[in-house]
């Protein structure tokens, strides 16, 4: 019994001491992480990764983060948001004395990365262990490793990244049978990434069963190509088209619905846009925590500062021109360039930065290659509900009955007793409030400056021209048509290129039917 | 045609009468040429020299060009605190180009016929350059061209004072290339749709084959000023990257770099897989950008804000002075840059060679300007070469970092002839540009002055 106990006593007492041990070695490395030196800390990762250690991970991972902090005794500690732990123990810390911050390049992040990546293949979630197989692709020296947890492994997903990850390396296996089972992983998982060296076997390969499994798979791999790409181009199409769109659909009403030719139209975008920007100063300043839901309160005010706008513009100067077309040209014009000159007095010449909210950063991965950003996603979304509610406004209310009625005939519906005065001027504000909504939208996805609305008063004439002026399901329509067909032409002709050869379609397409897609049928009063 | 020959033989007669030991130290070369009546200099000689300023504060082109004019300003000031040039003070003339091309060339001609202007410090874009150039060299003006550009060029009117393609674009590439900078073998050359772009590319191309890549491991593609869209570009680059380690060449220029490297972010692509270096953003185009996704990708450059010289800290303390005293926009934001630096350099050189010249007239200022010396903030002594009229200058690789600023991990030992011509482009390799005896030309396979005496002699 006391033997027995004895000889227990002695294990617990080996297992501490060894592992006093190793926390030591391991202790000492993660020391050497906060060296001034880039060299010993380079070491310093490749030794972490030979231990295989799980405890180094907080540290390798605040590395690669800028989270590592050096004290002045040279101890190194992680920094988690407002709180220091000490990297070896993980326990808090409260060193004296001012710290420096480690710094890395990317010649320590390729270093370092396969490193955290070989061991977090042992994690617990299943994400994480996927983005580290994922990582481990390409690294040779994991495979024994990557092997290993294929065994143990559960999730199918994580499954199918290690499968493909060791598959890719035993298509140099020169085992023919090996060869033959990886090629027939690879047709399976069908990743567009291994078409290269599929095409590299097939040059060497001399054994003709492998030569048709190889075949096989790489026209499997091509169709599945060429169905992300179509998808790609869709998807990224109608991301472009929600910006044809938004920039257009105010517009439709003040040209389309009323005739004006606005040509001060794309500073209403920009005035959308900087009161984005100003919203989210004022949300930096009282109310950060409030801060990711800046957008929420943009939104009506962009609105109401573009409505407003447009109304002060119709009543002053618009108005005196109803019927002369080529003044109103000029005027506008004239207009356009006093507000951007406006604005760069007020707000400078440069660029102005609109963060988006950490919610809209990012993106998914809708098909494996084609990522829909979450920014992009959130205009296509804002779009829908935006000519939902012009729809809304023009067909479903007591306003858009009248502005269609003033539209349609004048003289009648003033003889019916409809102020055309005064409709005439919230059809032209609500055009203006729309552009408005368009540029809190374009403030999320490109640059905010006093020349914004330049850039899309083209895009948005052309569009509504395209579309048949006077209806609104032609602007979308058109929208819809040249955002896709600019996107599937661009991967063909290049960018510029794809932007000439649209103008090319549209100054046909118009020859053949001067009214626009969608033609109003009947009268209108110009 | 006349301001040429004249000018052409101005320089013969100023080498003949140095004689032949003008080899031994560039400021030999800088003798004075006393009687050349210079349209330039008819006014007396102890009132201010006027000094023209010919950046865009409106347009585009503002954001970047607006800091350069400040700076300008700024030295300026420097110098006439100091006492000013020939004990006189200098007089800046600035004016606004617009981001017009054409009306850049309006702009220079009144400049120097009606202000009357002894130098201009201007100019951004190469189409600008390209604009101006006629009216320089018809007017015998001179300017200093403070920007990276695309090479292929040398005008006895000009003097260039930012990198030269084998001063930025051709070390980054072979930065790229070695084990540190993790061994490209593929290559995007992504660029706006004009001449910079193009043609730093197309010598970037030579070099790259020069370097065994093959055609099909390169992707070229242009984009149209402005452009905002890059989600397929992005897209094709991901895919393109698949299979050999690859490294996106950037000369987008202006607005664009903001939706560019917002839409990298979002894609999730990271500096370590595809690393991309860009050769016209610096500290002033990231101060519009949230700067978090973009760490690790890289730059090239002559100067950093970041560099740990104790010339710089000098000029950055400087600058931060000038734009806290004189109530610039967004005061604590304001950041020093490459071009800012070249400006800085190429104003302080041609304030020495007056001194030297004891004169501003075009001719003898432009004689002394060559082989200048300037202590510069990036640490390093620049010469202004007299042959070809560029600066010798240092060449630094950074790193964006979380806060905008660079981190440099390679850099040249030294300062770095330029090569106004290419010598990868067989057209241009056999181009030369040499403004002393006997070539004196800026764009000559053959000198101009060859002699038969010469030939005898030699």
């Amino acid at each position: 019994m006391t033997f027995r106990l004895g000889a227990a006593a002695g294990v617990v007492l080996a297992v501490a001491l060894a592992g006093q041990a190793r926390a030591a070695g391991l202790d000492e490395a993660i020391r050497a992480l906060g060296a001034s030196d880039p060299d010993t800390v380079r070491r310093a990762v490749g030794a972490l990764g030979e231990r295989g250690d799980p405890g180094a991970l907080p540290a390798l991972d605040a590395l690669l983060d800028d989270r590592l902090r050096v004290g002045a005794d040279g101890a190194v500690y992680i920094k988690d948001r407002e709180r220091l732990l000490d990297a070896a123990t993980g326990r808090p810390a409260a060193p004296a004395g001012s710290l420096r911050e480690v710094e890395t390049d990317n010649e320590l992040r390729r270093l370092a990365l396969p490193v955290l990546a070989r061991l977090r293949l042992s994690a617990a979630d299943s994400a994480v262990r996927l983005t580290a197989a994922e990582e481990l692709a390409g690294d040779d020296d994991s495979l024994p490793l990557l092997r290993a947890a294929a065994s143990r492994e559960k999730d199918g997903k994580v499954r199918d990244a290690i499968a493909l990850a060791v598959a890719r390396h035993d298509l140099q296996s020169t085992d023919a049978g090996q060869r033959l089972a990886a090629l027939s992983t690879l047709r399976q998982l069908g990743k567009v990434a291994v078409k290269t060296e599929i095409e590299t076997l097939l040059r060497t390969e001399k054994d003709t069963r492998i030569r048709r499994a190889a075949e096989a798979a790489l026209s499997s791999i091509h169709t599945r190509e060429v169905v992300v790409s179509g998808v790609g181009s869709v998807l990224y199409g109608l991301s472009l088209s929600s910006v044809f769109l938004f920039a257009a659909l105010g517009l439709a009403i003040t040209f389309g619905v009323m005739g004006v030719i606005n040509m001060a139209h794309g500073e209403m975008l920009t005035i959308g846009a900087y009161t984005t920007y100003v919203v989210q100063g004022i949300f930096q300043r009282h109310f950060p925590s409030l801060f990711p839901y800046y957008l929420f309160a943009a939104i009506p005010m962009a609105f109401a500062v573009a409505t407003a706008t447009g109304v002060i513009l119709e009543r002053g100067i618009i108005r005196h021109l109803y019927g002369r077309p080529l003044e109103t040209l000029l005027a506008t014009w004239g207009i356009s360039l006093a507000l951007i000159q406006t604005i760069r007095l007020i707000f400078g010449a440069a660029n102005v930065a609109v963060a988006n909210p950490s919610w809209l950063a990012g993106g998914t991965e809708v098909v494996a290659g084609i990522t829909v950003p979450f920014n992009r996603l959130g205009v296509i979304l804002f779009v829908i509900a935006a000519a939902a509610f012009v729809w809304f406004l023009l067909q479903r209310t007591r306003l858009g009955l009248q502005v269609r009625a003033v539209t349609q005939n004048r003289a009648m519906a003033a003889c019916l007793g409809i102020s055309t005065k005064r409709i005439d001027m919230w059809t032209f504000g609500l055009g203006s409030g729309i552009a408005g909504l368009g540029g809190v939208a374009l403030s999320q996805i490109g640059n905010v400056g006093p020349e914004l609305g330049q850039a899309y008063i083209l895009d948005s004439f052309m569009v509504v021209v395209l579309g048949g002026v006077g209806r609104i399901a032609g602007t979308i329509a058109a929208a819809l048509g040249l955002g896709i067909v600019q996107k599937f032409l661009e991967p063909i002709s290049g960018a510029v290129l794809g932007k000439i050869a649209v103008l090319v379609v549209i100054i046909l397409f118009i020859q053949r039917r001067p009214q626009g897609m969608f033609p109003v049928k009947g009268r209108i009063e110009a | 045609m006349h301001s040429r020959f004249c000018a052409a033989a101005i320089a013969v007669v100023t080498l003949a009468a140095a004689g032949c030991e003008k080899k031994e130290t560039p400021a030999a070369a800088t003798t004075p040429t006393a009687s050349t009546p210079a349209p330039a200099d008819t006014r007396p000689d102890t009132g201010p020299i006027k000094v023209g300023i010919l950046h865009s504060l409106s347009g585009t082109m503002a954001i970047s060009e607006t800091s350069l004019k400040d700076v300008a300003l700024m030295t300026i000031a420097e110098i006439n605190e100091k006492g000013g040039v020939l004990g006189r003070k200098l007089e800046p003339v600035v004016v606004d180009p617009a981001s017009n091309w054409p009306l850049f060339a309006e702009k220079a001609r009144d400049l120097i016929q009606n202000q009357k202007v002894a130098v201009t410090f201007g100019c951004w874009t190469s189409v600008s350059r390209k604009s101006v150039l006629p009216v320089y060299e018809e007017l015998n003006g001179l300017l200093f061209y403070p920007v990276q550009y695309e090479g292929e060029e040398s005008s006895f009117n000009v003097f260039y004072t930012g990198a030269a393609p084998n001063q930025q674009a051709i070390p980054a590439v072979e930065y790229l290339m070695s084990p540190k900078g993790g061994n490209a073998k593929r290559w995007v050359l992504l660029g706006s749709d004009y001449v910079y772009p193009r043609t730093t590319n197309k010598i970037l191309r030579y070099f790259l084959h020069s370097k065994g890549v093959k055609d099909d491991d390169i992707y070229e593609e242009y984009t149209p000023f402005g452009h905002t869209d890059y989600q397929t570009i992005i897209a094709k680059i991901k895919s393109f990257a698949k299979g050999k380690r690859t490294a996106v060449v950037s000369t987008i220029n202006g607005d664009s770099n903001v939706p560019f490297y917002k839409e990298l972010g979002n894609q999730g692509i990271k500096a370590t897989d595809i690393p991309v270096v860009a050769f016209s953003v610096g500290e002033e185009e990231l101060r519009g950008i949230d700067t978090k996704p973009l760490v690790g990708h890289l730059a090239a450059w002559n100067y950093f804000m970041s560099l740990d010289t104790p010339e710089n800290k000098e000029f950055v303390a400087k600058w931060k002075a000038y734009v806290e005293k004189n109530h610039l926009p967004e005061a604590a934001k304001r950041v020093t840059n490459d071009p800012m630096e070249a400006t800085y350099i190429g104003i302080h050189m041609w304030a020495q060679a007056v001194e030297q010249a004891h004169s501003t007239n075009v001719d003898a200022v432009r004689q002394a300007v060559g082989g200048q010396l300037f202590r510069a903030p990036s640490g390093f002594t620049a010469i202004l070469d007299a042959k070809n009229h560029h600066l010798h200058k240092p060449v630094f690789i950074g790193e964006v970092k979380a806060d905008g600023q660079f981190k440099v991990v390679w850099k040249t030992p030294g300062p770095v002839r330029a090569e106004a011509w290419s010598p990868y482009i067989p057209d241009s390799a056999k181009k030369v540009a040499d403004w002393t005896f006997p070539w004196v030309c800026g764009n000559c396979t053959e000198p101009k002055f060859a002699t038969k005496a010469l030939a005898a002699a030699k």
